[in-house]
């Protein structure tokens, strides 16, 4: 090309022209990512500087952002005004139980429909999609009356058991996706060698699954730990709320209180911070696996 | 293991010895055995809930009292006498028409330049996903200061262009609005969706267009488009299946006001059913909410049969 280039400088000039062009619309590119990303930081900045100010900065005008003093109160008082320890603690059992209901749940109905033969298998995994389509909101009456003929309103069950009967259609469509990327040469080798059906899941499919299981483990603790509409319908007394509950309760009691709400909402949201910084990978696998596998 | 083995009967070598069942029917069987937990939990919790629901929804019923049969009553009610119904429609109707739009339209703007080969990519994906990792309740408090008209953030960017900013959450006018752009933030995962799908997209077809004489925007129109047209598709119909089922922004921030301007049908739902009790017209709301999102996903898979471009498969 540069001999060319030397030969017409007509060309050699269109070509720069160009490389100019390019680095331009780089530029560009970088520009607007960096103000656009800055404008998405803003609230978790605001958070973070917020829950360290005093009072009287945290409703200053124009707004301040960087805090003159650090007010270590701010976290310590949720504690002393709520039971927030509880609160942390009651949310890390709920979310606890819960992924381990949708692991040993969801697993093996995953598994028969990716790979056993049986009838009605094709309509009977219709049926799980369909149920992805469907608002939470038409069955929760009727889950809510269930529930309180049993004497559950007002414990962590309504949140749990259900967990444990599959009823999380999206993870069984994702852990299906997932092994029927598995060689069923794996499956062949160890029914020749005469392993049943656990043997297999045991050996092959579940640990050949761990980046699956990955994704899983992190979509649903996040999702649980930022549940807010069911354990506001099931959980009454304060001794049971979540986090997300525990929160809202703050607002509306100190709700001038900017700079406490802000350190409790940092205290509640750094675990699930944390977990997308650490496994991140896992993460954007996970939504990516649903959105391109229609 | 060596019992299990012989049990198992899968293999053609351990030939079962008493098995009065064929392979294909034990297979039946443990397939069957291995998705009973998903058949009980339908049962119970799908199947049997939407009767329930349904039949509820012919009832008033406070659950303590007994129920009262009214047949059609609840829905009557709703769609001849209850205006905030109406109200509770139109507002997460028109929340729904601002927020998918934005959400779809930004995601792909932020996917294609992040599909630019930049440096840093996870850095950039990272900032962008972040607000939606965040608890929807801290998330709606920070906003409120955001949104705060004498304190907040906006008010105080706009008074530095000599602008007197709206009241926001405090104006019938802009709450909803304030929502709506809120909502902006959560375009993260559909962001992922987009950016999975360029990166799928064969640079040949790009190379081809080229040679052919395509500039950036025919490439854009009849390559890029076309080939992420499934992603598009699926972040519509999610973002419509999510958005008609807000409910704690408004909770949260405006508690529906001011003067229902924010009342969404799910919060609307919540208030009936169990701020007031009346756990009937709850679930013919619920099952009103139900219609109206399978009637918007199927129109929105039907309108888009010709426009969608599956890979691999004749047009």
């Amino acid at each position: 090309m540069s001999a060319l280039a030397r030969w017409d400088p007509a060309l050699a000039q269109a070509i720069r022209a160009r490389q100019g062009s390019q680095i331009i619309i780089r530029l560009l590119v970088y520009l607007i990512l960096a103000v656009g990303g800055f404008i998405f930081m803003l609230p978790a900045l605001w958070m973070f500087s917020t829950a360290f100010k005093t009072f009287s900065e945290a409703q200053a005008f124009p707004p301040v952002w960087i805090p003159s003093t650090i007010e270590w109160s701010n976290f310590t008082k949720p504690f002393e005004e709520l039971p927030f320890a509880k609160f942390y603690a009651n949310t890390v059992i709920v979310t606890v139980a819960s992924i381990v209901g949708v692991l040993l749940s969801c697993t093996p109905v995953a598994y028969a429909f990716a790979r056993l033969n049986f009838r009605g298998r094709e309509p009977l995994f219709i049926l799980v999609l369909a149920t992805m389509m469907m608002p939470d909101q038409t069955t929760l009456i009727p889950i809510y009356v269930f529930f309180s003929r049993l004497h559950w309103i007002d414990t962590f069950l309504p949140l749990v058991v259900p967990r444990f009967f599959a009823t999380d259609a999206f993870v069984i469509f994702l852990m299906r996706q997932f092994f029927l990327t598995i060689p069923r040469d794996l499956d062949d080798a160890c029914k020749i060698d005469g392993g049943g059906v656990l043997t297999m899941l045991r050996h092959i499919i579940i640990p050949l699954s761990a980046p699956m299981f990955g994704v899983v483990i992190i979509l649903q603790f996040v999702g649980n730990w930022n549940a807010f509409f069911w354990p506001l319908v099931f959980l009454n007394t304060m001794d049971n709320y979540l986090i997300s509950l525990g929160l809202r309760l703050f607002q509306t009691r100190y709700f001038v209180e900017m700079n406490t709400l802000m350190a409790m909402s940092l205290l509640a949201s750094l675990p699930t911070i944390a977990l997308f910084f650490l496994a991140q990978r896992y993460f954007i696998q996970g939504i990516v696996l649903t959105g391109v596998n229609r | 293991m060596a019992d299990m083995t012989q049990r198992a009967g899968f293999s053609p070598i351990a030939v079962p010895r008493r098995s009065r069942l064929s392979l294909r029917a034990r297979e039946e069987i443990t397939a069957y055995l291995l998705i009973s937990p998903w058949i009980i939990g339908f049962l119970i919790f799908t199947v049997g809930a939407l009767i329930f629901s349904l039949a509820i929804s012919f009832y008033q019923t406070d659950l303590l009292s007994p129920a009262r049969f009214i047949g059609l009553g609840n829905y009557q009610e709703m769609f001849f006498g209850d205006e905030l119904f109406w109200k509770a429609l139109r507002v997460t109707s028109l929340y729904t028409l601002g927020v998918v739009p934005l959400q779809v339209g930004l995601g792909l703007i932020i996917a294609l330049l992040l599909n630019q080969r930049v440096v840093g990519l996870g850095i950039w994906r990272t900032i962008f996903y972040l607000p939606s990792v965040v608890s929807g309740v801290a998330v709606a408090m920070i906003w409120i200061w955001f949104f705060h008209p004498d304190f907040g953030l906006f008010n105080a960017i706009l008074a530095n262009f000599g602008i007197q900013g709206p009241s926001w959450l405090y104006s019938e006018k802009w709450a909803l609005p304030s929502l709506v752009l809120m909502g902006v933030w959560g375009v993260g995962p559909g962001m992922l969706i987009f950016l999975a799908g360029l990166q799928g997209i064969p640079r040949e077809l790009y190379e081809a267009a080229q040679i052919d004489g395509a500039g950036a925007g025919r490439q854009f129109l009849y390559i890029t488009l076309p080939m992420i047209s499934p992603q598009i598709l699926f972040n519509t119909v999610m973002g419509i299946i999510g958005s008609y089922q807000v409910f704690t922004a408004s909770f949260v921030m405006t508690q529906g006001g001011p003067n229902n301007a924010t009342l969404t049908m799910v919060l609307y739902l919540y208030r009936r059913g169990f701020l007031m009790a009346r756990f009937g017209y709850a679930s013919a709301l619920a099952w009103v909410l139900f219609a109206i999102i399978m009637a918007f996903t199927l129109l929105t898979l039907r309108s888009s049969r010709s426009a969608v471009f599956y890979e691999g498969q004749p047009r």
